[in-house]
């Protein structure tokens, strides 16, 4: 139990020195730029501070629970001995469709943790908020997760086949800008948000363990060389499902409602 | 608290699956698993709670002081600080800087001692910050302005193309996975609370129109920025 608060104390350091620049500039341009006081200042120091602790416990939590086992999964699912069998000659050619675990945890492991992801949430709420609920919160965070999901597999496959990271994110560039002419217009800055806040806290750590390991299985690639890229897919993908969403929720509305102006 | 579970269950459910299915292990360290499960949710609980109470408020009510202000130098000011100071300390970025020292120094651009090493990574931490500080002024700027947000994220990828094009190949993994890494969870919901309070301050701009975007910029800029940074170095 001791051993738990003195991490959690050691976590909660990290986190307050982590926003620590946040804090020096929000209280900087409020005491000499603004020069007025925040309104329910009582209240909103309160709420700093559980966002603060919130941060810490989940951190220390993820830590503790998930990261390690997540971790450990990654490796041992991309393992020669895993996915090729133990008894399978060293010099076998291996097609990419070998690696299917591999692309199961992907989606899995993508779509979870993206679901789980604070900044999603935060984005979400306000979305809904100021969409008077139009966008709901759950309907956002599925369309961001799948995009995720869809993302991080295609980046297991870019690992394993070996080829350049950039004619994957220039076709989905291409990909985004087509959508972009056909989406309601309200919803595109919305949309291209969504790609920036699936990769912070639960994400990144998991999936980088992934790409890394894989790297380092596939015979021919280098793991830092071809283990970066997933986080860029992570980015990249949910835009697009973003949009379809969007797409999808008019028409089901109805095609009298895609006529309308907004 | 229900809602927290509700979000971390998935997460739950894929490492059970895995773990005991595809690759039958037993769950390792049952206390510390618990132990962690319950802080998760807690913690997740606590920071939802605070973002309505605490972040949310101090950003909007910033966007609406610094709009009846009026300076727009100052506002500028303020969206680039907040774009730089969040990124500059930012551990994720902290950690993929040092692997992008590695990788350069494998490719014999900087020498192999970690004095040149640090060097680098610390040039490439300053040029991300740079980047993401220049977004958030751009992005506040497009929201005084009401441009529509495609052409300037359509800009942003004919540039990130044309930079891949010329700049050294071993660094275009690193910069583009650098446009993921600078958005935190802190600063995601005080940007996003930024511009929406702006868009509902100015006259004419709708806050779910106009109000969402600054986050693309950020994870855009990066790219373009770090790529630069590879053909100078």
């Amino acid at each position: 139990m001791i051993e738990v608060l003195k991490s959690l104390v050691a976590t909660l350091g990290t986190t307050v020195w982590d926003v620590m620049p946040i804090i020096l500039i929000v209280l900087g341009f409020q005491v000499l730029v603004i020069r007025r006081s925040i309104p329910n200042l009582k209240r909103t120091m309160v709420g700093f501070l559980y966002v603060l602790l919130g941060l810490a416990f989940f951190l220390e939590g993820l830590e503790r629970a998930l990261f390690p086992l997540g971790r450990l999964m990654a490796q041992q699912l991309t393992d020669p001995a895993f996915i090729f069998g133990a008894d399978a000659a060293a010099d076998a050619v291996h097609q990419w469709f070998d690696y299917y675990w591999v692309y199961i945890f992907a989606a899995a492991i993508g779509f979870s943790t993206t679901m789980a992801e604070p900044a999603l949430i935060a984005v979400a709420t306000k979305a809904r908020d100021v969409s008077g609920g139009v966008i709901s919160v759950a309907g956002l965070r599925i369309a961001v997760a799948i995009g995720a999901a869809v993302g991080i597999t295609l980046g297991t496959f870019r690992i394993i086949t070996g080829t350049p990271l950039h004619y994957y994110i220039i076709a989905g560039y291409v990909l985004v800008i087509v959508q972009t002419t056909f989406a309601p217009r309200n919803i595109i800055a919305l949309a291209y948000d969504s790609g920036g806040v699936t990769t912070s806290t639960v994400t990144v750590p998991l999936v980088a363990a992934l790409g890394l390991g894989l790297a380092s299985t596939v015979p021919g690639r280098s793991p830092i060389l071809d283990g970066f890229g997933l986080i860029a897919f992570t980015c990249l993908f949910p835009i697009m499902t973003v949009l379809g969403y969007a797409q999808l929720t008019r028409w089901r509305a109805g095609p009298g409602a895609s006529s309308s102006k907004e | 608290m229900r809602d927290s579970v509700r979000d971390l269950a998935p997460i739950f459910v894929v490492i059970a699956f895995f773990q005991l299915v595809v690759l039958q292990q037993p769950i390792p360290n049952f206390v510390d698993l618990t132990v962690g499960i319950v802080l998760v949710i807690l913690g997740l609980t606590l920071f939802v709670q605070g973002l309505e109470m605490g972040l949310f408020p101090i950003g909007e009510n910033m966007a609406y002081d610094l709009a009846r202000k009026g300076s727009l130098p100052w506002l500028l000011i303020f969206a680039f600080a907040l774009g730089f100071g969040t990124t500059v300390a930012e551990p994720a970025l902290i950690a993929v800087a040092s692997e992008a020292a590695d990788v350069a120094a494998q490719g014999g651009v900087v020498g192999m001692d970690p004095e040149s090493r640090a060097q680098y990574a610390w040039g490439l931490r300053l040029t991300v910050a740079l980047s993401v500080g220049f977004a958030i002024l751009v992005g506040v700027y497009r929201i005084l302005r009401g441009w529509p947000i495609q052409y300037l994220i359509m800009g942003g990828y004919a540039a990130v193309v044309l930079m891949t094009a010329i700049a050294p190949e071993w660094i275009i993994g690193i910069a583009y996975d650098s446009g993921g890494v600078t958005t935190s969870t802190i600063t995601v919901p005080l940007v996003t609370a930024l511009g929406v309070g702006l868009a509902s301050s100015i006259k004419g701009r709708n806050p779910f129109t106009d109000g969402f975007g600054l986050i693309a910029f950020a994870s855009l800029t990066p790219m373009i920025f770090v790529m630069g940074y590879g053909m100078l170095v």
